[in-house]
């Protein structure tokens, strides 16, 4: 292993890699496995570590991973010196971003579906209809494309509305007024009528929701012109970016993931709001730049330990923004570290991994010292069953495969 | 729901007592209990005694469901798809521009009606001149609302300036009646700089802030919750005002004006829904688009107070807006108004309407039935009108139009960088690159982009 490590700091090309033998890598391609899938979908095939005690890729079975969050989060961004802070759970850091700009500002009002009495599926609305009424926190009937519509017409008049889809899949119904309206009245009106609503809800792989529920719309809706789209991963960046995008003029789409609301993490006392458009630097490193978001940041992180045992330097970037991409902080880590892993839950086809991947052949073909390598879900809807449902999401196993692929 | 919260029902299956399957979660001051307002109880009247019915106990007549009190009756009666007898149709004006005798229409000033009619006109003029400039490719579409004259100015005349206005794309009278110039109009269809679109959207689709008027959108019925959200918002700022939404007997089946109506009297918001019915979705007759008793009665199936009018009666349109909109906002409540008229033009230029129905039938309506002409005759009985005034009405607008259109013409197309502003408030970097480059493309290859544009 230390001839890998060493192969590193002077490599600068895959050729170079006369000191590995591909022999000794246990190399066997997706389709030689006994009839069980691959459990993603890898860009370059093959190299990937099997491990001879189970069938399947990646590893040992119990280095999958049990819980959306294994390990503590390692985010320097959240720390802060100065005061204490206060300790809360994700699902309450959307809840108090939300209630201190409704506090800040009469005009932001939520409607959603079970969000005033009932205090919203995930709790995040719970306790604000008590406070500002039911008419600002506003219980809809279940026709998510008329109350999306509804959001917008009272977003043309003045008000700031957050429009929450119980499921994000759910806001497929709502496709008619997100892509004509909400993105494009700014524009077809001439700047005239500005449509400053927030869009948001849980989405993503959960546990056994089934394949309805465990939609990624972020891979549908990325085209769309006009609007933002952001994803929070932890309580910290939850509230930050909660907060900017109800004061943003445009209409902003925030992803929440149905497995990370639970997450709990100390977070300042004192207010704070996040830039939209900016990644996150989770963890800076010199060998490889992985890229990821949402649940995956965890499962990145807990590939990360692995991968620094092992004697890797990743860099770890959750890019937060989604629509655009935060090129500037995606490019400056590449021109360090020459190498790309890109992890995402989306599927493989047209998903935000895709997407990512021409962004930065376009941008920084030139400071590439391997193809950019993807991680995605395959182009399967999600299963019920536990175990296949596992398998379409990428876990640390893989991750570190990967890691090691690129790096060879 | 899913994953994290747990709820319990209690549901007692005992006859004693009748409760909601979900008993309502938390009684806050103010806030409505779960269903319509109402709180369960138990049933009025049953015996306490289950093992032996007594011989003479009284039978339970009603009974407190979720969602109120409810009487049974011991026969299968289906209620008909359809009353025997379709819903009236509120009407003031006789044909021959008398007032029928004991209408409650409202009485108008002459100021105001001179006005109506007025507008009446050049919104006919100006369709049959625009109308032109397409068919000689001026213009490279447009829409005209023959036989709809009298519902769009008639509606508008009723309405205050700060009630929104959310149209389909049929009612550019509202837009005239509220102030937008001829020239306001020709610019948007030639899309030149001076439109307050900037040439982005296709013509007739108008918008304007300043009139209060939602720019048009091409799909059909979006508007429809989108009013009911702006009149939410009205109700939240305790707002004067209600808002308006147009749309046809076609769009009336679209799933957004289910909602639409359904919202707005679960909520209570002061909304106008108005459906110009005028028998043709494009060639889609109503027959074919449903087949309930027009759109009145679907009012009644979503709690929403509605009426009937005569699209063709401006004096009725008028009447039944004013009273609309008055009812609206004092008690906070949606209102549903069918206009039945009929589309005497063809769904666009880009349709004839002779390939699916008789010419005679057109001609008919167009003509005989012409709202224009119905209430012409109203004010000329009145005394407020002559036929001199009606010519030089005619050509003044006429000429107006001419001028307009020339002028529009002749104006510059918006410059490039109204191709990439307003996507979002400030344009993001991707959107800067994608506009060098588009500079640098013209640029290289001037004469395969158009001159009139500036760069």
């Amino acid at each position: 292993m230390a001839s890998i490590f060493q192969g590193f700091g002077a490599a600068t090309s895959l050729s170079s890699s006369a000191s590995f033998d591909t022999k000794k890598l246990q190399f066997s391609s997706l389709r030689s496995l006994s009839g069980k899938r691959a459990s993603c979908v890898v860009v370059r095939s093959g190299g990937v570590k099997m491990d001879s005690d189970s069938n399947r890729i990646g590893g040992r079975g119990d280095q999958l991973v049990t819980n959306a969050v294994a390990t503590k989060v390692d985010n320097p961004a959240a720390s802060t010196a100065s005061k204490p802070g206060h300790e809360l759970l994700l699902f309450e850091a959307l809840r108090e971003g939300l209630e201190e700009e409704m506090e800040r500002d009469a005009r932001v009002c939520v409607m959603g579906e079970d969000v005033g009495h009932y205090g919203g599926s995930y709790k995040v609305t719970k306790g604000l209809a008590p406070k500002y009424g039911d008419l600002r926190v506003l219980d809809t009937p279940i026709a998510e494309n008329s109350f999306t519509g509804m959001g917008i017409g009272a977003a043309m008049m003045g008000l700031r509305p957050i429009i929450e889809g119980m499921n994000m899949g759910f806001l497929l119904l709502a496709f008619n007024q997100i892509s004509n309206n909400c993105g494009m009245l700014h524009y077809t009106s001439g700047g005239q009528f500005k449509i400053p609503v927030v869009i948001r809800g849980p989405g993503g792989v959960g546990r056994q929701l089934g394949a309805e529920h465990s939609q990624r719309l972020e891979s549908y809706f990325q085209s769309i012109p006009g609007i933002q789209m952001v994803a929070c991963s932890t309580p910290y960046n939850a509230k930050g970016l909660m907060k900017a995008a109800i004061r943003s003029d445009n209409p902003v789409i925030l992803f929440e993931h149905v497995l990370l609301y639970n997450l709990k993490e100390r977070i300042p006392d004192e207010e704070y709001v996040l830039n939209l458009e900016e990644a996150e630097m989770v963890r800076p490193g010199e060998h490889v730049t992985i890229l990821t978001y949402s649940r995956m940041r965890y499962h990145v992180m807990q590939a990360a330990k692995t991968l620094v045992n092992k004697g890797y330097d990743p860099e770890v970037i959750d890019i937060r923004s989604l629509k655009p991409f935060d090129l500037y902080t995606i490019g400056n880590s590449i021109k360090k570290t020459h190498r790309v892993l890109i992890v995402e839950e989306c599927m493989r086809t047209g998903g935000i991994g895709a997407s990512l991947t021409a962004a930065i052949t376009e941008n920084f073909h030139d400071y590439l010292d391997a193809p950019i390598m993807c991680l995605s879900s395959q182009d399967v809807p999600t299963p019920y069953a536990g175990t296949l449902e596992e398998w379409t999401v990428v876990q640390p196993p893989q991750i570190v495969a990967a890691v090691e692929q690129l790096c060879r | 729901m899913f994953g994290s919260i747990n709820h319990t029902s209690s549901v007692t299956n005992s006859l004693f007592s009748r409760q909601f399957l979900h008993p309502p979660l938390q009684d806050h001051a103010g806030i409505k209990p779960f269903f319509g307002g109402r709180r369960s109880h138990t049933a009025t009247s049953f015996s306490n005694d289950v093992d032996q019915l007594p011989t003479e106990a009284p039978l339970q007549q009603e009974l407190n469901f979720p969602g109120g009190k409810v009487k049974f009756m011991p026969k299968r009666i289906f209620t008909s798809g359809s009353n025997e007898e379709r819903t009236n149709c509120y009407r003031v004006l006789n044909e021959n521009g008398e007032l029928i005798v004991d209408s409650d229409s409202l009485k108008i000033s002459k100021e105001l009606g001179v006005k109506m009619y007025k507008d009446m006109v050049t919104l006919q003029v100006m369709d049959t001149i625009f109308y032109e400039a397409q068919r000689q490719g001026r213009v490279s579409f447009y829409l005209t609302t023959i036989g709809e004259e009298a519902i769009n100015i008639a509606s508008a005349a009723a309405l205050d300036n700060n009630d929104f206005v959310f149209p389909q794309y049929r009612e550019p009278g509202v837009l005239l009646w509220r102030g937008f110039t001829l020239q306001e109009f020709a610019n948007q269809l030639f899309g030149n700089k001076y439109d307050y679109g900037k040439g982005r959207q296709m013509p007739i689709h108008y918008g304007s802030k300043k009139h209060n008027y939602v720019t048009v959108s091409s799909t059909v019925a979006t508007q429809i919750p989108q009013a009911v959200g702006a009149a939410y918002s009205m109700k939240m700022q305790k707002q004067d005002s209600c808002t308006i939404t147009y749309f046809g007997d076609g769009g009336s089946s679209t799933g957004d004006f289910h909602a639409g109506l359904n919202f707005s009297a679960v909520m209570e918001v002061p909304v106008i829904f108005f459906c110009r019915n005028n028998g043709w979705a494009i060639s889609t007759p109503i027959s074919d688009q449903f087949r309930s008793d027009g759109i009145v009665v679907r009012g009644k199936a979503y709690g929403v107070p509605s009426i009937r009018v005569d699209g063709n009666d401006a004096l009725a349109i008028y009447s039944a807006v004013y009273e609309a909109r008055k009812m609206a906002i004092e008690k906070q409540t949606p209102v549903l108004i069918e206009a039945l008229t009929y589309r005497a033009g063809h769904h666009s230029t880009s349709d004839d309407s002779t390939k699916y129905r008789p010419v005679d039938e057109i001609e008919w309506w167009r003509d005989d039935q012409n709202p224009v002409k119905w209430f012409k005759t109203w004010i000329e009985n009145k005394g407020w009108w002559s036929d001199q005034a009606e010519s030089e009405q005619r050509s003044s607008v006429r000429k107006q139009l001419s001028q307009a259109i020339q002028a529009a013409e002749r104006v510059e197309k918006p410059p490039v960088a109204d191709m990439f502003n307003d996507v979002y408030d400030v344009p993001p970097k991707n959107l800067n690159e994608q506009e060098v480059i588009l500079r640098e493309n013209i640029k290289k290859h001037a004469q395969e982009y158009p001159s009139n544009v500036a760069v």
